[in-house]
């Protein structure tokens, strides 16, 4: 019988790193239905869960796939699933309920190109938007985009932190590229791994209302079973979860689960750099496509143009911050991402107009190549 | 002997959310009879009311876990039965009923009632049935008669029901009945059976919606609690092929399966749990 | 038709008489308990309640035995008896048929 957590170092893909990594951040339980790229999540934390105290089940669909992890959450239990693109499509609903009733949870997307079945063993990063907006009704997410098997292990943890510390579902964006891609992991000891569970329902249990936001605007958790008598619902409700149909109602309640992530952004958002301090042109990239524009910054330096990347690690939210800070002094921005456009026009509303944005997309199946990344940098400035 | 409405209490009332009492339930609705039904079970049947969970969906029948004083999950149209599945295994500890409509568990939820049937997860689930969709104000749904005025079916609807305990009963489920509210202490004693059941109990109520069914079909409630009680039939171990609803030739109550089965989750101790682990849990 | 037969022993046996509550307010006058009371006990009052319905009264005090079925078949948790330990009679056949 393995550990929880595989102390040492591995050569393994990124699907199977990201099982690894859920499960060194506690998680417990994974609701899953079969879709390639993300498959091999499953069939790996399949074999794992039930062995370290855990319970895998695959569903009917990805709909129940992902209620049924909302379930286990509210049941105390960190839980995950994991699909791609059509699978979100079906998930999102139940998406839009964790988010309403502040529940943590990991969504796992390994996307591939779409629209519909599209290309289902070939990678894209078609979904950005799909993730921020995909639910019904305005809400704020969190989604991060790993850019390699040893970060998709970190990042899973982290994605279990900020699940848990903010009460929301979080997206590990990632592509078939990296789930697909076989690497050298290291996984720590399990005392090195740093995790965080949601904040503990306490006090007087008539008194409780499971909806009273802490100090850093997220609300103590009760669990099913613990005592509370709580109602959770993805009506509008007030603080003692009880439906509230009112305007002001909706207000207050979209305050809290919009403002918690708002306020909190400097805690929230990650980012990485190379070679930015003295850039001219940013490239601004995520996931595989990150990794093209490495190799373009590198090269673009040789020939004596100061590129240098801004790697997004959160996606969302987006750090509309720090690229109006870069708007101010730098020529331009490249976009680069397996798509026709998505987080580049994040890129362009945040700069504000200050700097002109460029895309280098494609529309998924491949990744973007290098010299497609250099020849844009040479020709747009 | 004086009635009276000031400082009583109803024997319920500690286990609803009083404060949000009067429910929604229209004048004529046996939603809350089943509701009612269910925490007299729920008291009587002496399992962990502090580990009891209640479940519902989307629709009337579906607000029922807003009125109850447990913990308590208002969920997604049709997700009740998944969203159970997780609390379920996620801690076996729990005893989840799920209490929901028709329209939800059946239409748009159908897919997940067989699958929660056939694993067998540990799990009541009270279907209120009342024939079309309440809440939206009576469109037909996958339970109204062949013929039914409803709003979707001006002239009629064109399609047949569900007969929900064959579907049960071929899905896997470990208990079966159906009851109206009407006869309101066998379904009581049925919930409690359900309940107490290991396994995948399922119980249907018939019950009346005088306001969007009945306005259109001219049945008031006292009409269709009429039809309950002179259209029905009690035929325990009825086989379930034989329960079509047409109160024309009657209809058939009753509980219909009671079988003990390898539970979802005893299946997966056995199957995927190490051996050594189980032993384990055995001895602390 | 009234089918059933009387027990050899129910001149001894104590029925129990109930005392019917009524909480007015929650009541919205289904008249399901007027409808199904076995001893006709109820009856739908003249007054409105705060939310405009005709709540049930208790027409034949004394004639309650106590047998809850208004308490259960009530959708709005609106009525219940209790027993009457101050009074108890002896059993009489029920003059209607109830499921």
């Amino acid at each position: 019988m393995k550990p929880a957590v595989l102390t040492g170092a591995h050569f393994m893909t990124g699907d199977v790193a990201c099982a690894e990594g859920a499960l060194a951040a506690g998680c417990r339980f994974f609701g899953g239905y079969p879709i390639t790229p993300a498959t091999e999540i499953a069939e790996h934390i399949s074999g794992r869960l039930p062995q370290v105290g855990g319970t895998f089940i695959q569903m009917e669909d990805e709909i129940a796939a992902m209620a049924s992890i909302v379930g286990a959450s509210c049941a105390g239990v960190k839980s995950m699933t994991a699909t791609s693109g059509p699978g979100l499509s079906l998930m999102l609903e139940n998406i839009g309920l964790a988010v309403c009733t502040e529940t943590p949870c990991v969504v796992v997307n390994v996307q591939r190109a779409g629209p519909s079945t599209g290309l289902p063993t070939l990678g894209a990063q078609g979904d950005m938007m799909q993730a921020r907006w995909g639910s019904h009704g305005h809400y704020e997410i969190i989604a991060l985009a790993p850019a390699s098997p040893q970060e998709i292990f970190y990042q899973t943890i982290e994605a279990f932190n900020l699940s848990e510390t903010y009460r929301v579902p979080v997206l590990i964006m990632t592509d078939e590229m990296i789930g697909h891609l076989s690497e050298r992991v290291v996984i720590p000891e399990a005392k090195a791994i740093h995790t965080v569970s949601r904040p503990k329902a306490r006090g007087r249990k008539d008194r409780f209302k499971p909806f009273a936001p802490g100090p850093n605007g997220v609300a103590p958790m009760a669990i099913a079973g613990e005592g509370y008598h709580i109602h959770v619902t993805g009506l509008t409700h007030d603080e003692r979860g009880y439906p509230d149909m009112t305007v002001e109602g909706q207000e207050v309640m979209m305050s809290r689960i919009v403002g918690k992530i708002r306020n909190n952004l400097k805690d929230i958002i990650r980012t990485d750099s190379y070679l930015l301090d003295d850039a001219e042109i940013v490239i601004v990239s995520y996931g595989v496509s990150s990794r093209t524009s490495l190799a373009a910054v590198d090269e673009a330096r040789a020939q004596g143009i100061k590129a240098g990347l801004f790697r997004l690690i959160t996606v969302w939210p987006f750090p509309e911050e720090e690229i109006r800070k870069l708007a101010a002094r730098v020529k331009g921005f490249v976009t680069v991402e397996l798509n026709l456009g998505q987080i580049h026009l994040e890129v362009e509303r945040s700069a504000g107009g200050l700097a002109p944005c460029v895309l280098v997309g494609h529309a998924g199946g491949t990744i973007i190549t290098p010299d497609r990344v250099l020849k844009t940098l040479k020709e747009a400035f | 002997m004086t009635p009276t409405n000031k400082s009583i209490n109803h024997p319920l009332d500690d286990l609803l959310r009083t404060d949000r009492i009067p429910h929604i339930w229209c004048p004529g609705c046996g939603i809350g009879t089943a509701f009612a039904a269910c925490l007299t079970a729920m008291k009587a049947s002496g399992i962990d009311l502090e580990k009891t969970v209640m479940v519902s969906g989307i629709g009337c029948s579906g607000r029922g876990a807003g009125y109850v004083m447990l913990d308590s999950y208002h969920t997604t149209h049709g997700r009740a039965i998944p969203f159970a599945t997780g609390l379920k295994l996620a801690n076996p500890e729990l005893n989840v009923v799920v209490f929901s409509g028709d329209g939800d568990l059946f239409a748009i939820g159908g897919n997940h009632f067989i699958h929660g049937a056939r694993r067998n997860v540990d799990i009541t689930v009270v279907c209120v049935n009342n024939l079309n969709y309440g809440m939206t104000g009576g469109q037909v749904a996958a339970t109204t008669p062949l013929g039914a005025k409803t709003t979707t079916t001006p002239v009629g609807n064109p399609d047949g029901p569900f007969n929900l305990p064959l579907m049960a009963y071929a899905a896997g489920a470990s208990y079966v009945s159906r009851w109206t509210i009407l006869h309101t202490r066998d379904m009581t004693e049925s919930i409690k059976d359900a309940l107490l059941n290991r396994g995948f109990a399922f119980v249907e109520v018939l019950s009346p919606c005088p306001v969007n069914f009945g306005r259109r079909n001219k049945e008031k409630a006292l009409d269709s609690l009429r039809l309950y009680q002179e259209k029905t039939i009690i035929k325990n171990d009825a086989h379930p092929s034989e329960l079509d609803i047409d109160f024309e030739r009657g209809v058939t109550l009753g509980k219909f399966v009671d079988i003990e089965r390898p539970t979802c989750i005893d299946r997966y101790d056995a199957t995927c749990r190490p051996p050594e682990m189980l032993e384990e849990e055995k001895a602390a | 038709m009234v089918l059933w037969r009387v027990p050899l022993d129910s001149e001894e046996i104590q029925t129990t008489i109930g005392i019917v509550h009524i909480l007015e307010d929650r009541c919205k006058g289904c008249g399901f308990c007027i409808e199904f009371c076995p001893r006709q006990v109820l009856q739908f009052s003249k007054r409105f309640n705060t939310k405009g319905y005709h709540p049930p009264s208790v027409v034949k005090p004394g004639e309650c035995v106590n047998c809850h079925y208004c308490e259960i078949i009530c959708p709005e948790f609106a009525i219940y008896s209790v027993e009457d330990l101050t009074q108890s009679g002896h059993a009489a056949g029920p003059e209607t048929e109830v499921s």
